[in-house]
């Protein structure tokens, strides 16, 4: 019962957050210099008043901003996302049309970042102080330090280029005409570089986390109490140590998995994974207002979302959190 | 005038010799079929050539759809869907033979029909440039299904080449009449003429072209199937060319230092031909209505304090000239005998202080398109700085570029800009008066105004006789160049960087931009 009212109450707050985002977004959407009609013209390489006034007319650009607005919130609660003229499709249909492309990338780098993370972590903590240690720090400091450009560009360029060992452009290989299981390992080949790229940072950021709140959680006194007991080392380490130190590993990945939809743009760009965040990032440098909105509004959404969900897995990890 | 004609008629005549351009030699030789696999950047926003006219449109459509004319590199008339032309004496009466038994690509003949919907109708309606070109038009009309007039109100010089693919493309009336071009739905489907046909366009990764079958050049095209991929970043476009994903990069895909290193790979090969017609040309435009700019001296300084030897060198890697005025070397009636300015920080320094500039710090809008750019940027800082000229410069996107050209918002902004063969059709509109207006940044942005280049320019357009042209426009030249309303940088040599076993990628004066349908592998 008491769970219930509690997600009523989230559901509704999220709603009213989506649509306040929405309106925010709009607003700032507007600020920046120029329109998706000044783009086109300045790429037709030549325009007239009558061209820029025909396309800004077709576009609703013509309306005052008070209008536009309340026509935008009005398709907004009725979940209509709207058209982009830019692109000459709805915008609902060119965001699910990216969405698996991003999911299967951002879903794979979040899986093995949590678990080679997470491993790492405890692998660390477990044999605090020797050379096993050092190295997995080492390595997860270098990792988090390094800009994740430059880290997708090195792997093209050694992967690909040099070694040509793993493709590195594209989702699969196109006009192989693969089917079946060709065409699941030819995704699977494609997806390599990039997911193992953008997992990196998210796995020394997990892997430096767990270990130091598990060697914090393991000097605690339950955990003596444990080994006084005579509970082996290893159920110790797992049932104990681990589970507790979990918690900010959880509320940090509920933040990255918050950010799956949009938060891959570097990555799709370097290997040209044809994602969400490019279509955002691309639909930012040419004013395409109802595409940016959307893409906006979906990010948005699937942000409260993921913190509605990341309430709810503490509360498996850790029984004595309620929800209130 | 008369000669002329027969010229025209005769080149017509010998076209059989060469298929579009190739040599039968190479088409006997038989080498059909394969795949080419070429950038595209960036992804365009749409095919429908006669609605959208940027560079990568214009690339992928110009397989699709044609014009009646083509253009070789010295900007001559060749023939593409008309076969003959004829000119009347006045200038005023242009007659086009269209070539029988040319189809859609859905099967429905293409007519003079065809030829006046999309010129009379379609694209007065949604290609601005082509409707300045047309204003000196009275009427176009078909006079049997394969003979169509343009009929002029006054003789306007540069009119036959104003019929490449990109400037009137042949749009098929069967599909469009009567309905909303820009929401037509067959716009996501395109239908014309060429030599390839649309096939399927993944958003965000790739277009595909394939191989039209009843084209109506006998054995074009050569290969079965175009992929333009889409890379969205510059160092992984030049990663995919050097693993071999890709064969073919357009010009400003790579950037230039990448292009000087991939094209000393084995059986890599760049060439510079095919902007002929586009004739890229680049500058620095200075706000005549503002003080320092309004002031003839401080311009004049600026001309003196750039080091255009310099940005073709480090900046464009040698992918560019220096450019001795407003006209590019590659369109008509360019003539080097003008005011020069060559480097020298001395003249420039004795100017400034004749102009009475007091170092005020002036604000560069630089290009926002890479690397090349921002380079360009710096060198000019330097070089305005060694003269005296304090610049600072404004960070934009290229929304922001626009919109601040389009509102007249800079002091001194780069730009570069397409002059299409003839400077009535891509030179004029910098510098008239009648092109003062905001909301463009392709017209009169710096706002110079002189009652006698507007009437030379005119007198130019009107003129149909090159000699009398050559003498007109020489003597804007000289004005431009003496009062300089902008500061002229560079012609631009977009190089097309490919791999050997390509061959006729390039056959005309557009480059890239008409179709790979004589373009083999092997």
């Amino acid at each position: 019962m008491k769970r219930t009212q509690f997600m009523l109450t989230r559901v509704l707050q999220g709603l009213v957050a989506i649509l306040l985002i929405a309106t925010v977004n709009f607003m700032l959407v507007r600020a920046a210099p120029g329109d998706p009609v000044s783009v086109l013209a300045g790429e037709a390489g030549a325009s007239d008043p009558q061209f820029v006034a025909q396309l800004r007319a077709q576009f609703g650009l013509d309306q005052p901003l008070s209008t536009q607005l309340a026509t935008y919130v009005g398709k907004v609660v009725r979940l209509d996302l709207g058209y982009s003229y830019r692109q000459q499709q709805p915008v609902l249909k060119l965001i699910l049309d990216r969405l698996p492309a991003t999911l299967l990338l951002t879903g794979s780098a979040f899986a093995l970042s949590l678990l080679f993370g997470i491993t790492l972590g405890a692998l660390s903590a477990r044999r605090a102080g020797t050379w096993v240690d050092s190295a997995i720090t080492v390595v997860a400091l270098l990792f988090y330090a390094t800009p994740l450009y430059w880290l997708a560009l090195m792997a093209v360029l050694v992967f690909t280029v040099q070694l040509e060992w793993l493709p590195g452009f594209g989702l699969m290989t196109v006009g192989s005409g693969h089917t079946g299981f060709a065409l699941v390992l030819d995704v699977a080949k494609h997806l390599v570089l990039p997911a193992l790229t953008l997992a990196l940072f998210y796995m020394a950021v997990y892997a430096r986390m767990t270990r130091a709140a598990m060697l914090e959680v393991a000097q605690m006194d339950f955990v003596k109490t444990a080994r006084a007991k005579g509970v082996r080392p290893g159920r110790i380490l797992r049932a104990h140590v681990l589970r507790n130190a979990l918690l900010p590993v959880v509320t940090l990945a509920g933040i990255q998995a918050g950010g799956m939809i949009g938060g891959a743009v570097l990555t799709e760009t370097v290997f040209a994974w044809p994602g969400i965040g490019r279509l955002m990032f691309d639909a930012l440098l040419q004013r395409d207002y109802s595409l940016l909105l959307g893409a906006f509004l979906v990010t948005a959404a699937m942000a409260v979302l993921f913190n509605l969900i990341t309430d709810l897995v503490y509360t498996l990890v850790d029984p004595r959190i309620e929800l209130t | 005038m008369k000669r002329r004609n027969l010229i025209q008629m005769g080149a017509a005549a010998t076209a059989g010799l060469t298929l579009a351009g190739v040599p039968l030699h190479l088409l006997a030789a038989g080498r059909k079929g394969g795949t080419i696999n070429a950038v595209v950047q960036p992804e365009p926003p749409g095919l429908m050539l006669g609605i959208t006219q940027n560079g990568p449109t214009q690339m992928i459509s110009g397989n699709i759809y044609e014009g009646l004319l083509r253009y070789d590199e010295k900007i001559t008339p060749l023939p593409s869907l008309a076969t003959a032309w004829t000119v009347n004496k006045e200038g005023t009466l242009y007659t086009f033979k269209l070539k029988p038994g040319v189809t859609w690509h859905d099967g429905k003949p293409f007519t003079s029909a065809d030829v006046v919907f999309s010129a009379d109708v379609f694209l007065r309606k949604t290609h601005a440039r082509l409707r300045a070109n047309l204003a000196a038009v009275e009427s176009i009309r078909a006079v049997d299904p394969l003979t169509v007039e343009f009929k002029l109100k006054y003789p306007f010089g540069p009119f036959i080449g104003i019929f490449e693919v990109g400037s009137m493309p042949m749009i098929p009336k069967h599909i469009y009449e009567g309905t909303d071009f820009a929401t037509n739905p067959a716009n996501a489907t395109p239908i014309g003429t060429g030599p390839f046909k649309f096939k399927e366009w993944v958003k965000g990764s790739y277009i595909q072209l394939v191989a039209n079958d009843k084209y109506h050049v006998k054995d074009v095209p050569l290969v079965d199937s175009v992929y333009f991929h889409v890379i969205p970043d510059a160092a992984s476009r030049a990663a995919a060319f050097e693993s071999g994903k890709v064969d073919l990069v357009p010009g400003g895909a790579v950037e230039y230092f990448d292009v000087q290193r991939l094209s000393k790979l084995p059986g890599v090969a760049v060439t510079t031909k095919g902007w002929e017609f586009f004739a890229p040309h680049s500058w620095l435009w200075l706000n005549n209505r503002k003080a320092p700019m309004d002031n003839v001296k401080f311009r004049q300084a600026v001309m003196f304090a750039i080091d255009r030897e310099a940005m073709a060198k480090i900046a464009w890697q040698g992918f560019a000239k220096p450019a001795t005025g407003p006209f590019n070397s590659n369109i008509k009636f360019h003539s080097t005998d003008v005011a020069k300015y060559p480097r020298n920080v001395e003249t420039a320094k004795k100017l400034l202080a004749e102009s009475g500039y007091k170092g005020e710090t002036l604000r560069l809008l630089p290009l926002p398109y890479g690397e090349t750019w921002s380079r360009q940027a710096e060198i000019l800082k330097q070089n305005l700085a060694q003269a005296g000229i304090k610049v600072e410069m404004t960070a934009t996107d290229v929304a922001g570029w626009n919109q601040r050209l389009n509102d007249w918002d800079y002091d001194l902004a780069f730009t570069y800009v397409y002059q299409y063969g003839d400077p009535a059709l891509g030179v004029a509109r910098n510098y008239t008066t009648a092109n003062i207006a905001k909301g463009s940044p392709f017209n009169n942005v710096e706002g110079y105004s002189n009652p006698k280049i507007d009437e030379l320019f005119d007198a130019g357009a009107r003129e149909t006789d090159p000699e009398k042209r050559k003498a007109t426009y020489l003597q804007a030249q000289k004005i431009l160049l003496d009062e300089v309303p902008v500061a002229w940088l560079l012609e631009l040599n977009f190089p097309t960087l490919y791999r050997t076993k390509l061959n006729n990628i390039i056959s005309s004066g557009i480059g890239l931009n008409d179709s790979l349908g004589t373009a083999s592998i092997g």
